[in-house]
């Protein structure tokens, strides 16, 4: 067994469009453990999201990202996918005239390199749609086009709980949700959870965490992680908003009121 | 590639040649009249059809080569052989047959004997057992399906009657020269009332006369009868014919309903230039189900003449350009009735230095109030050097219609390859899957076989490990 860590950032610097974004992120992940990760609109969150899943408007220009071993820095999206990583998106995109059904049978196959038997596959489709209250219907209908928000933000724990991988990293996945749509959300992403998974849970709302709870909370403020913390220090954001925490910290004060602040 | 094969001397005739004087006809290029009685004298056909063929034949000649489609410049009218009977059609050897055509046969499973018939290596296929039986089971019914020859032959009233009758000689010139020197196509009459469950298919009557150069088919569905017609396949049809000017004529009577499914996939070095128009009676509908996938040049646009009230005609289409390709393709609605509706939904895909243009025509006259007509184009632009043109054309000459009409260009979405290969496809899965999204609306209408098909050869072409 390699001595690398599970899931590991180190010093990572990434630009888009020529403006560099991230300026050095340190994190790492061991198996099991459940990080959030907040911060005040424009920090970079999404950023890093899309970072660590390989996209190509997204270029790292110093750092590494280690997972299972590998600096995974400069392979493709699906060759990240298939060694386990997962990205719920905030914004899915629609794919139209492809059923969902039929996307996440392709999909299964290409994470696991083998077919289903179309009995099981029916099967565990069904369950997942059950488990997230969404009707049947939703594997015929085309791969979220014509979704409403929160229909799509379930079509992606759906696909986190098919796929089942190793690190999963969820793109404020509560956002755009009522109350009970969170609770249902929450619930499916912790009947995936295991002892073997990472989770990095990009979120605003307390809300959230009042169903999963962290075991570490980060606060990105502007391409840099600045503090990390227990549940507590979720806690003191959701009574504080993120000022007085930034102020403490010598960072800029105003700054996150400027950026629209924390919802 | 053409070119070289007719230039070749004497060729090994697989069933013997009769006389001097057929093979002497046989080997004469180019048109003229005396090609066009002799045609019609070794066909033994009615007085009536060689003057049609002798007028269209003078059409021919006068009307110059359309400027406004694809380029067709390079047509060699002198060097073509307009008529060969098809028993003298030469056999070609296996080894003459180019290997991205083998390559094609063999990726998509076509079984062995098929392969031969589709490259032009044999002239006669065994499905002729298939089309025995179906023909009893229709014969039955009192429904007519013939190939046109025999038609004409042992329905000349029939045939009088409707020839022509949907696309006169002088509407366009291919349609002049398909009049002119037809031969081989498919003949069909549905009497009132009856349904033909099973969609038919060229491919049942399939003999080397099918894959002609001219093929003329004329449907026709009595009141309240139905029937869906399938032609051609997706596997590459090897021509060494560089030109195939084919006419189709629907008549869809009063409440009868006529669905044609058409994928086309002829070879690279083939100028295709179809004429397809239906008229539509009274509550009557066409469906005209159209898959351009090869060829060098196509230009067809599928028509329907909604002449009763109530009339409705549906034009689903997708064409496939790749490197060198001009797929020009689109449909046309002509609205002279009142009540009568549309459908158009266009689909083009250009990958490599393909080119697809889509040409439309949505036309209503006074009188025809009520008109629902619905007109959408996509197009998908696969690589930096694709292409495609829209040119939507509406003569609306009526206040009370709805008239509406959509249009989209886009490029394979970073963002929806990013979504896919985030969850694991490669790019290339990704790809593919995007495409067969955007053709969705078109396979999901086609038989199970060839929408599978449609599927197989879509891959093969994204790959790019074809042609």
């Amino acid at each position: 067994m390699s001595e690398q860590p599970f899931f590991e950032v180190r010093d990572l610097h990434a630009a888009v469009e020529g403006r560099e974004i991230l300026q050095g992120v340190n994190l790492t992940i061991n198996r099991g453990e459940i990080h959030a990760l907040m911060g005040p609109n424009g920090s970079g969150k999404s950023t890093l999201a899309y970072t660590l899943m390989g996209h190509p408007k997204y270029e790292v220009t110093a750092g590494e990202i280690w997972f299972r071993g590998e600096n995974i820095v400069g392979l493709s999206p699906d060759e990240r996918a298939r060694r386990g990583m997962f990205l719920a998106f905030q914004y899915p995109v629609g794919i139209p005239g492809v059923p969902l059904a039929t996307f996440l049978r392709t999909a299964i196959k290409a994470r696991t390199g083998q077919e289903v038997s179309a009995l099981e596959f029916r099967r565990r489709v069904r369950e997942g749609l059950q488990r997230l209250k969404m009707d049947e219907s939703f594997a015929t209908r085309y791969l979220n086009e014509g979704f409403s928000g929160g229909e799509k933000k379930k079509a992606e724990v759906l696909q986190l709980a098919l796929l089942r991988p190793q690190l999963a990293i969820l793109d404020e996945t509560d956002s755009g949700l009522d109350i009970d749509a969170i609770r249902i959300v929450a619930d499916g992403v912790k009947q995936v959870l295991s002892p073997d998974m990472g989770v990095l849970l990009i979120t605003h709302y307390e809300n959230f965490l009042k169903h999963i709870t962290p075991d570490y909370v980060h606060v990105l403020y502007r391409g840099r992680i600045v503090t990390s913390g227990g549940r507590e220090l979720a806690d003191r954001l959701q009574a504080e908003g993120y000022d007085p925490l930034l102020a403490e910290l010598g960072l800029v004060e105003g700054t996150a009121a400027a950026a629209g602040g924390e919802r | 590639m053409a070119k070289a094969l007719q230039d070749i001397g004497p060729r090994e005739y697989q069933y013997g040649f009769h006389d001097v004087e057929d093979y002497v006809f046989k080997s004469k290029r180019g048109l003229s009249r005396e090609v066009v009685e002799e045609i019609s004298r070794l066909k033994g056909e009615p007085d009536w059809m060689l003057q049609l063929r002798l007028k269209a034949l003078a059409i021919f000649e006068r009307k110059p080569l359309p400027t406004w489609g694809a380029d067709l410049r390079e047509i060699d009218f002198d060097n073509i052989y307009y008529y060969i009977k098809p028993a003298d059609r030469q056999g070609r050897t296996w080894d003459e047959v180019p290997q991205y055509i083998k390559d094609t046969f063999d990726k998509l499973g076509i079984p062995e004997a098929e392969r031969k018939f589709l490259a032009g290596v044999s002239a006669q296929y065994e499905s002729e057992v298939v089309y025995h039986s179906i023909r009893e089971d229709l014969a039955r019914q009192g429904v007519i399906f013939l190939d046109m020859d025999s038609g004409l032959r042992e329905y000349p009233e029939i045939v009088k009657e409707y020839f022509g009758t949907v696309i006169p000689a002088a509407d366009n010139k291919f349609a002049a020269l398909n009049t002119a020197v037809w031969s081989g196509g498919s003949f069909i009459y549905v009497p009132k009332g009856v349904h033909v469950e099973i969609p038919l298919q060229a491919y049942f009557r399939i003999n080397a006369e099918n894959m002609g150069q001219f093929e003329r088919t004329l449907i026709i569905a009595d009141e309240g009868s139905s029937v869906h017609y399938i032609e051609g396949c997706t596997a590459p049809i090897y021509s060494s014919d560089s030109l195939h000017a084919a006419v189709v004529e629907l008549i869809a009577h009063k409440n009868a309903k006529i669905r044609y499914t058409t994928i086309q996939n002829w070879s690279k070095n083939v100028y295709n230039l179809v004429t397809k128009r239906a008229v539509a009676y009274e509550g009557a509908t066409v469906e005209w189900i159209d898959g351009n996938l090869g060829s060098k040049v196509t230009m067809k646009y599928p028509g329907v003449w909604l002449m009763g009230e109530r009339a409705h005609a549906e034009i689903l289409s997708v064409a496939f350009a790749s490197d060198g390709m001009h797929q020009d393709a689109g449909a046309k609605v002509v609205h002279a009735a009142p009540n009568t509706t549309s459908n158009i939904v266009s689909k083009s895909i250009s990958k490599g230095t393909g080119r697809t243009t889509y040409r439309g025509l949505v036309k209503v006259y006074p009188g025809a109030v009520n008109v629902r007509a619905n007109v959408r184009c996509d197009a998908l632009l696969i690589d930096e050097t694709s292409r495609s043109d829209t040119y939507p054309y509406m003569e609306i000459e009526e206040e009370q219609v709805y008239i509406g009409h959509e249009a989209s260009v886009s490029k394979l979405g970073e963002e929806q390859l990013f979504y896919l290969m985030s969850r694991g496809l490669t790019e290339q899965q990704a790809a593919l899957m995007i495409v067969n999204g955007f053709i969705e609306p078109f396979t999901k209408e086609l038989p199970l076989e060839y929408a599978v098909e449609l599927n197989r050869l879509i891959q093969l072409e994204m790959s790019g490990s074809v042609g």
